[in-house]
């Protein structure tokens, strides 16, 4: 698939016997990073969870090529080490298992793990939380910074991101917006950028953070509409999904 | 063998001999044989063979290097064979030497625990085979912990026990106990009567590792007295199989400001049988107990029980009891116990038991773990109790005690 790091072929997902997603399409080279919009239930998250693996989103058709591969058929973990990471919306607490525990879980190297985990740390403000339970009595805003924490020791090639602002104040947001730019290297002239990134937004803050060059709009499971993501933004804060599920409705010959 | 001089022990004793214990299976005594064989005594128990060192190791207890220790006591079957002390200020030596070298210590013997308590405590009063004494002076404070180790080498032996812990006012003591076989597979009975008594403003620090056969029957039987601004700290580890196993220490807080904290943990494979937990009464002002278990099986049954009674004014107390059921089969049955008497009391507690969760095991995968990895990472967070108060070495080694057996839980 010419040059393509990531290619999504006619995917088809459904979620405990019920098709959720139909004919989805997407295509992503390297270092770019694309932004999906769609109203609730539209079927976001799913294409999110079913790219990462969750056993749970059963791929009914189509297929997933990543960097050459088909991952298809792989599970969650091989999708991971092969590059593919993902910030979770509502992580579960599990209760014994440190925040340092993850982030030595995400970096692959051994050398100077410790001074590592530290400096992510300092780095998303979450020093105090590297001892603490993962995610027991996080708030909002620690969660999203322990998720990219993990994800900037973790470094994969694939981000899949799911409403990185929703929860978070307006302190909070530029952090995130910055720890999201250093991960998707958006400081890095794109030539030279190996990280792609599928972010999820609801409100398009994220937009004046990341270089976002794609957007989509889902609406009940497909992807109805691709383009530029600032003009989707535009269209859809003066007109509502409604408008664009017209739209869309008026471009399918079924209706 | 300890002739007592109170002959109403003994009269209480004969009552009680056939009297079953509240809780648990009902053990045949008579299965068991007594031995009254001496052991030599080894001054030096370095010269132990290799294998039996390593067995005592492995229940926490160290014969190559005794730096790490103040003291320490062994007990082979029913005989003494080794105590030492390496530190001024503390006392160690066979029950039975105690006793002649104290006449006070009669005082204490039988006072925490009631000598009918039940058919087993009746057995360790009408034939015991001697035990430890372990006594800090006033005002010491131990660097390094005193060790005990009780070691059944005998098939079907049953070794009867009576250990008597004193912490003498403003003392610190820290005893590591290991109880370990010598056989993998013979039948084993040991009855344990621990008496602690917490004078004030003492610590003590009592961390026990259990290291049975899946053929032993262990009867324990441990009551603790503490004084006014004293503390009791108890970690107790089970890993290893053992067939029958049933003990509900006791701790009674008579002074004010009196503090206990039980952290248990336990692991039940196919064929054990566990029934353990903890019980505290806050008998004075401002007394305060914390009961934390972790319980696991995988494939064995555990009845994990916690009970806090509160008699005082703002007394505090909290029970957490969790449970997990790793594999198909196995039952976990928590029963977390709230007594209050009185207003202005704090008692709560908590209980969980469940297998581990999808969600958490996914979560982990998803940042690149097996399945494998991330199902040990969970129960390794799952057995880590964060214990307040333990010195950094003894968290260190409790933490070594308990990852050795994880190789065995997964």
């Amino acid at each position: 698939m010419g040059g393509f790091a990531l290619s999504i072929e006619q995917l088809g997902v459904a979620v405990e016997g019920r098709q959720i997603l139909r004919g989805i399409n997407l295509q992503m080279k390297l270092g770019e990073t694309h932004v999906l919009f769609g109203p609730n239930g539209s079927g976001k998250t799913t294409l999110l969870m079913a790219i990462m693996g969750f056993p749970r989103y059963q791929i009914t058709e189509g297929k997933i090529i990543f960097k050459g591969t088909d991952i298809t058929r792989l599970s969650l973990d091989e999708r991971a080490r092969l590059g593919i990471g993902m910030s979770f919306q509502r992580p579960p607490v599990v209760r014994g298992v440190k925040t340092r525990d993850m982030v030595a879980a995400c970096l692959k190297e051994q050398d100077g793990e410790e001074q590592r985990i530290n400096e992510l740390a300092e780095r998303v403000n979450m020093a105090d939380f590297l001892d603490r339970d993962i995610n027991y009595g996080f708030s909002g805003g620690e969660i999203k910074r322990s998720e990219l924490m993990q994800l900037l020791a973790q470094k994969p090639e694939l981000t899949l991101i799911d409403e990185p602002e929703s929860g978070v104040d307006l302190v909070n947001i530029s952090l995130i917006g910055e720890l999201l730019n250093s991960l998707l290297e958006k400081d890095c002239p794109l030539v030279d950028r190996t990280c792609m990134g599928l972010v999820i937004t609801h409100t398009g803050h994220i937009l004046d953070y990341v270089n976002a060059r794609t957007g989509y709009v889902m609406c009940d499971g497909v992807i109805g509409c691709e383009g530029d993501p600032h003009e989707i933004l535009a269209t859809i804060r003066e007109k509502g999904y409604e408008e664009c599920i017209q739209c869309f409705l008026r471009r399918t010959p079924s209706g | 063998m300890v002739e007592k001089k109170s002959g109403s022990h003994k009269d209480r004793a004969r009552a009680a001999s056939a009297k079953k214990a509240a809780l648990g299976e009902d053990i045949d005594l008579s299965a068991y044989v007594s031995s009254t064989d001496e052991q030599p005594y080894q001054s030096d128990p370095s010269t132990l063979p290799a294998k039996t060192r390593e067995q005592m190791l492995g229940a926490g207890v160290i014969l190559d290097d005794p730096s790490q220790r103040s003291g320490t006591f062994i007990q082979m079957d029913n005989a003494p064979l080794h105590s030492s002390v390496r530190q001024e200020g503390i006392e160690v030596m066979a029950v039975g030497d105690a006793l002649d070298k104290y006449d006070w210590l009669s005082d204490y013997w039988w006072q925490a625990v009631a000598v009918d308590t039940d058919k087993y405590t009746a057995s360790v009063e009408l034939s015991q085979h001697s035990g430890y004494f372990i006594r800090s002076l006033p005002g010491h404070k131990t660097d390094y912990p005193v060790q005990a180790c009780l070691y059944l080498s005998k098939a079907r032996l049953a070794q009867n026990v009576h250990n008597i812990i004193i912490a003498e006012e403003d003392s610190e003591l820290h005893i590591i106990t290991g109880c370990t076989t010598a056989s993998d597979e013979e039948a084993g009975l040991h009855l344990g009567v621990s008496e602690f008594y917490i004078k004030r403003g003492a610590r003590v620090t009592f961390t026990m590792i259990h290291n049975w056969n899946a053929e032993t029957a262990v009867r324990p039987r441990t009551a603790v007295i503490v004084e006014e601004d004293g503390l009791f700290l108890s970690n107790y580890v089970l890993m290893k199989p053992v067939r029958s196993l049933q003990m509900y220490p006791s701790v009674t807080c008579a002074g004010e400001n009196a503090a206990v904290r039980f952290n248990s943990i336990l692991v039940a494979a196919a064929g054990s049988s566990l029934d353990a937990g903890s019980r505290v009464i806050l008998n004075a002002r401002e007394a305060r107990t914390e009961i934390v278990s972790r319980a696991i099986t995988t494939g064995g049954d555990i009845t994990a029980r916690g009970y806090i009674e509160g008699n005082a004014p703002d007394v505090k107390g909290h029970l957490e009891c969790r449970g997990l059921i790793l594999g198909g089969k196995g039952t976990i049955y928590a029963i977390p116990e709230l007594k209050g008497t009185l207003a202005g009391i704090d008692l709560s507690h908590e209980a969980a038991v469940g297998k581990i969760a999808e969600e958490e095991v996914e979560y982990l995968m998803a940042r690149g773990l097996t399945r494998d990895e991330a199902t040990a990472t969970i129960v390794r967070g799952f057995l880590r109790v964060d214990i307040e108060g333990l010195p950094p070495f003894l968290a260190a080694e409790l933490q070594r005690a308990v990852e050795a057996s994880e190789r065995d839980i997964m």
